[in-house]
């Protein structure tokens, strides 16, 4: 009984601690591509303490819904880090929420953002929530249909059965499970922000999109924002591991298999942020009405599994 | 499923895939790489099967489509495209995420008019004649949406693709004489194409088809 | 003397009479009206409660045949388990609207009397009790109209307006056409369910439940039963005169309008399909998926549109609608492939989103009233910042706004997260073309749920945060102390308040709900879920089961709730200094509210990117400079934007053409003159008497 709580903390705590460094780690390979120099994997970790030993500046008009948006999108997203099977499937939270009702967490911390962004009364602010709101409710429909192409391997949407049940079942080529993998790595573009969707990295006017709606944030606030922000790519990343590559992830009471689930997990994350800034550094960020096609091509894939499903296996 | 039949499902998968591919591409030379990818997914997909079934002729058409529709056709176009010099957006009569769900309702019917062949077919292979027939269907779906003489032809092709899936997958494929002449008419036609290609183009100096209504009689 | 549900239900309606008697007696003194009025109808909306409560929880059916009504048709009454959930619905939503009502109607005081208004809410009130516990055609019909006529009546309340007047004409007749189509649905079942000897017995609904009807003639009897209660509950295309009806009416109406009023549609459906036909082919199932699916993502998007909040509302009642529809379409599908634990999970969703969906409906549109009862406004545009004005209002909204958005942990996301597990189960299908096409209306479904946070973040965001855009923007009263925005009274409020708990409470405790809801599936499709769906004790819901798929509302709550006090906690242990500053403004200086986006930039991107649905009509009009302005600047841009319906054009246009021709062709007979009227006579008479001779 004792050992699923510990595993559960335990996982919390990774998440917590490594989504900087895996933040730091895309921003390293991505110097390194570029070839500029990296400032070190660490960079992210000096960012937020520096950030939150800052005071807050408020503007004159923010409401309560805009100092209370940090501390609720840190709390959605620190919530989501014990429900993911990142180590192991024992987990007494897992059962929480599935995949949709894990969405849906999302998309509360997002909904708050976007109203954080209009709270301030700044035409940065309301760009920024129209087109966060807009790009999202694009990517919610590939998002299902992914998902659904994904249940219908393993007959559930609980986490920790998906997980049971391709890492530890029958190997089978599953077409299906390719397509949406590719949906997924567009959805997760767009879901957190990535080029060629929204850039994190700029404050150009225009092309804002996530920053726009987080532009008047400082001091802790930010930091919280940023953190989370960093959590959310994090999560992105493991729920991927969670869908699609789950081998490596201990069953159910096996206490051993912990340390190879973490080192499976550092090489794992560590190929996907290649993969990631292999993405970033080919493509160039495109115009806003060009993103339904993008995500349209998302829906596309997901549905295209969703078929060969029935059709191929 | 055994593990050939695992295999051949996945390489149907990408046929299809590229069928979409082909659908929502843009560039005229993006087109034809997916073309020459869909040609080495069937090459590979034909000798999976022949391996599977043991019929060993299916290795021959297996290299036929190699050299035909990865090397020499895709090569031919190429050179065809750029002897013309044709500007590489390809301009669509239907928008993309239109044409995109056509292509979905025409998957989901063909695999509603594969389903009695389904039921009476014992092949291994069975399950992927409802993707051969999706890709014909999306083959004539290119051809009707795009204005391009080109583009035309590469549904065209496409859709040949999808007719000999068909008949591998339908019954390890048609007998070897039959495969040589539809691979020589197929390179017939690619070569009567590109004659066309110029006389279309020094009649109206353009390769869109929407110049050929001119041709008919004024009221 | 024992609780007996019949009792109880009889006398709230019983009391909802009495109270509209009784408003003519206090005409004279309007506040003790409202007051003395609105309390007794709380009461008698708890009575409802309590009756349609206990039902549900029982599981028994209880008749009761009163001693009036046609000479061979008495009233037949009856509680069973469905239209005990439906009383409840209407009571818990009609308690807490009367309880705001108090205050809500002291805003007319010394405007207009409320004397109509109180005698036609208890009427209306009355009418939807009436109607989910009729148990023949015949009171049914009846039921119907009183609702119907009641809420025509209140749509006119206020009918200076000449745009009001023609809102209930337009409701009056789409009221009226659908009921003619029940009405014809009726006669239908009544003729296979007695023999013309018989007389009126083929109207009770006893009859119709044991009765067998030939496929065609139930199917037709089906579909004219699902165009009339469409036509009521507003599914696309007979949509239109809900965005019309809706906003104009006074809050609280619109509150049980949007809240309760369709769901007695939902419930004539259900009725029909699921207890008095009863066996029925898939296709049935699948035309009512795939109006639904049409319904909501066609509404939303309409609602995203708009920049009339209640309108905006309004259009977001479609959607649910639409959401609700699609659970019973499922149902309706897996009924007929005998699968009656899945038939169960999706009549569930559709009955729970129903629960939510007047919970938080009535909620917003409360809260839409609390906002123009303060500021006397409906157009977004004119507002903004009203957080800082009405603080109890903002925060309540934004609990609306969470549960109308499928957001956990509130109500509104757990039943749609119980329809899309309904859509998940939908592999186990026997017919393959379903099973291929299904999937896609599960995507539009999210789209259309995802659509519905970006439509309340804009509600949300234009009326409630930001700057005040109001008629004088350049002085924005915020900091001034305006004309009078306040906060609204503690009637209005409180009836807020236990609303926002119900829907808290709704989404924490779904396994609670499901378990009291169970007997309404039971009696529909035969079979329970609440073994499953609770099998791990009131804090996980598992639908079927465990490994399937769980979710659990109080967790994510607790969780969140436990972090953020965390968190705050956490740093605010060492100091909490915050500076005020003016926001940043590029070096501009001049920042004003009008500067803001505004409801219609807000839903640009969505307009174009699902423009070709609609009819819009864009325009920039440059006004030449004013002499003192500098050379070559503008003196002025109107932009004018128009987006309408495009079923408008397409449906409704040309039939009102047809009847208005129709109509004057058969004018030309009126000709004035009395002897061309006798001719008239004469002929008929002839032409009688040369066929029935």
């Amino acid at each position: 009984m004792i050992y699923p709580i510990v595993i559960e903390i335990l996982q919390t705590l990774i998440l917590l601690a490594a989504a900087p460094a895996f933040i730091g780690w895309i921003r390293m390979v991505k110097c390194w591509f570029q070839g500029r120099t990296s400032p070190g994997i660490f960079q992210p970790y000096r960012d937020i303490a520096k950030l939150f030993s800052k005071d807050v500046v408020l503007a004159e008009n923010a409401s309560w819904i805009f100092r209370f948006t940090p501390y609720l999108v840190f709390g959605a997203t620190v919530l989501m880090a014990g429900i993911i099977p990142i180590l192991s499937v024992d987990l007494p939270f897992s059962a929480t929420a599935d995949v949709i009702a894990l969405v849906a967490l999302f998309a509360i911390a997002r909904f708050f953002t976007a109203l954080a962004g209009m709270d301030i009364g700044t035409a940065f602010g309301g760009m920024g929530s129209s087109r966060e709101m807009t790009i999202a409710s694009l990517a919610e429909p590939a998002m299902l249909m992914a998902i659904f192409t994904v249940s219908l391997v393993s007959q559930s949407t609980s986490l920790s059965q998906m997980v049971q049940v391709v890492a530890h079942g029958q190997f089978i080529l599953r077409p299906s499970l390719a397509f949406a993998l590719l949906a997924f790595i567009l959805i997760t573009l767009a879901e957190t922000g990535r080029v060629p969707v929204d850039n994190p990295a700029t404050h150009l006017e225009l092309t804002m999109i996530h920053e726009a709606m987080i532009l008047e944030y400082s001091g802790r606030h930010l930091a919280l924002i940023e953190w989370a922000g960093m959590m959310k790519l994090f999560i992105f990343a493991v729920l991927g591991i969670a869908l699609f590559l789950p081998w490596g992830v201990a069953a159910t009471g096996v206490l051993t298999g912990i340390p190879a689930a973490f080192l499976f997990l550092i090489v794992k994350l560590g190929f996907i942020g290649i993969v990631l800034v292999l993405i970033e550094t080919g493509l160039a960020k495109m115009r806003i009405f060009r993103v339904p096609e993008f995500l349209g091509s998302a829906f596309l894939f997901a549905t295209l599994g969703m078929l060969s499903y029935f059709m191929l296996e | 499923m055994n593990l050939a039949a695992q295999i051949n499902s996945l390489l149907a998968a990408l046929i299809l895939l590229t069928a979409f591919g082909l659908l929502v591409q843009k560039r005229m030379y993006g087109l034809l790489h997916i073309f020459a990818w869909q040609g080495l997914f069937l090459s590979v997909s034909t000798a999976v099967v022949g391996y599977a079934a043991g019929t060993h002729h299916l290795y021959i058409s297996s290299v036929l489509t190699l050299l035909l529709k990865v090397i020499l056709l895709p090569y031919i176009l190429h050179v065809l495209i750029q002897r013309l010099q044709i500007h590489k957006e390809i301009e669509t009569v239907v928008n993309v995420p239109t044409t995109m769900l056509i292509g979905i309702a025409l998957v989901i019917f063909s695999y509603h008019l594969t389903a009695p062949i389904r039921e009476l077919s014992t092949l291994v292979t069975r399950s992927t004649l409802a993707v051969a027939l999706a890709t014909v269907m999306i083959g004539l779906l290119m051809m009707i949406t795009r204005r391009h003489a080109v583009t035309q032809i590469i549904g065209f092709l496409a859709m040949e693709n999808g007719l000999f899936f068909a008949a591998t997958s339908a019954t390890y494929g048609m007998p070897l004489v039959v495969e040589l002449g539809v691979a020589l008419d197929i390179l017939i036609a690619a070569f009567i194409f590109g004659i066309f290609f110029f006389h279309i183009r020094t009649t109206f100096d353009s390769l869109d088809v929407k110049q050929m209504a001119k041709l008919k009689e004024e009221d | 003397m024992t609780f007996s549900p019949v009792g109880a239900a009889s006398s709230s309606v019983l009391l909802f009479f009495l109270l509209a008697a009784a408003a003519l007696l206090l005409k004279r003194n309007q506040r003790l009206l409202i007051t003395a009025g609105f309390s007794l109808a709380a009461v008698a909306s708890l009575l409802a409660v309590a009756a349609g409560g206990l039902v549900v929880w029982s599981g028994l059916i209880h008749k009761l045949i009163l001693p009036i009504g046609l000479p061979d048709l008495p009233f037949h009454l009856r509680l069973d388990p469905l239209s005990g959930f439906f009383l409840t619905v209407i009571g818990l939503l009609g308690f807490f609207v009367s309880i705001y009502s108090i205050g809500y109607c002291r805003g007319f005081l010394g405007k207009r009397s409320v004397t109509y208004l109180v005698i036609f809410y208890a009427l209306f009130m009355a009418g939807m009790l009436l109607v989910v516990v009729a148990d023949d055609a015949f009171f049914f019909i009846i039921s119907w109209e009183i609702m119907a006529a009641a809420s025509y009546f209140l749509v006119m309340f206020e009918d200076e307006h000449a745009e009001n007047r023609k809102a209930a004409f337009l409701y009056l007749v789409v009221a009226h056409i659908g009921a003619i189509a029940i009405l014809l649905s009726f006669g239908v079942m009544a003729g296979f369910a007695a023999g013309v000897e018989e007389g009126f017995n083929g109207y009770t609904f006893d009859a119709m439940r044991e009765a067998k009807f030939p496929t065609g003639w139930a199917t037709l009897a089906f579909l004219l039963a699902f165009f009339g209660f469409a036509a009521k509950a507003g599914v696309i295309p007979l949509h239109v005169w809900l965005p019309e009806a809706h906003p104009v009416a006074p809050s609280n109406v619109s509150a049980l309008m949007s809240g309760v009023m369709l769901k007695t549609a939902i419930y004539g459906i259900i009725r029909i399909a699921f207890d008095l036909i009863h066996v029925f082919p898939w296709w049935w199932g699948a035309m009512v998926l795939v109006l639904g699916v049409i319904t909501a993502v066609m509404g939303i998007l309409y609602a995203v549109m708009q920049q009339d909040l209640k309108r905006l509302l309004a259009y977001s009642s479609v959607e649910n609608i639409g959401v609700i529809i699609i659970g019973i379409g499922l149902a309706m599908i897996f009924t007929s492939f005998k699968l009656p634990v899945l038939a169960a999970l999706a009549l569930i969703a559709g009955l729970y989103h129903t629960l939510n969906h007047a919970m938080f409906k009535g909620f917003l549109f409360m809260g839409a009233g609390a906002v123009l009862h303060a500021t006397q406004e409906r157009n977004m545009e004119k507002m903004g910042g009203l957080i800082h004005k009405m603080p109890w209002t903002a925060a309540l909204f934004l609990v609306g706004c969470i549960s109308i958005s499928a957001l956990p942990p509130f109500n509104g996301f757990v039943s749609e997260w119980l329809t899309f597990q309904a859509f998940l189960f939908t592999p186990a299908l026997p017919n393959a073309l379903l099973k291929l096409l299904i999937p896609l209306g599960a995507a539009l479904l999210a789209l259309a749920a995802a659509l519905a946070a970006a439509c309340f973040v804009k509600a949300y965001g234009v009326t409630f945060l930001g700057h005040w855009r109001g008629h004088n923007p350049l002085n924005p009263p915020l900091l001034r102390g305006t004309k009078g925005v306040v906060e609204v009274d503690w009637f209005m409020r409180l009836g807020m308040i236990l609303t926002a708990f119900s829907c808290l409470a709704l989404g924490v405790l779904p396994t609670v709900v499901i378990g009291w809801m169970d007997t309404i599936s039971e009696q529909m499709v035969g079979t329970k879920i609440a073994a499953s769906a609770g099998a791990f004790g009131w804090v996980w819901l598992t639908p079927v089961s465990h490994e399937r798929a769980s979710y659990s509302g109080p967790i994510v709550f607790l969780g969140i709730l436990a972090v953020v006090c965390a968190t705050y906690l956490l740093l605010h242990v060492r100091r909490t200094a915050i500076h005020r500053a003016p926001i940043w403004d590029c070096g501009f200086e001049k920042l004003t509210g009008r500067m803001q986006y505004t409801a219609t930039s807000f839903s640009m991107p969505i307009r174009r990117i699902f423009g070709f649905l609609f009819n819009i009509k864009e325009q920039v009009r440059i006004t030449p400079p004013v002499p003192p302005c500098n050379k070559g600047g503008v003196g002025g841009l109107h932009y004018h934007l128009r987006v309408r319906d495009r079923f408008w054009g397409w449906i409704y246009e040309p039939i009102s053409d047809v009847s208005f021709w129709v109509a004057r062709k058969v004018g030309m007979l009126q000709q004035g003159k009395i002897h061309i009227y006798l001719i008239y006579s004469f002929v008929t008479i002839i032409i009688l008497l040369m066929f029935f001779r």
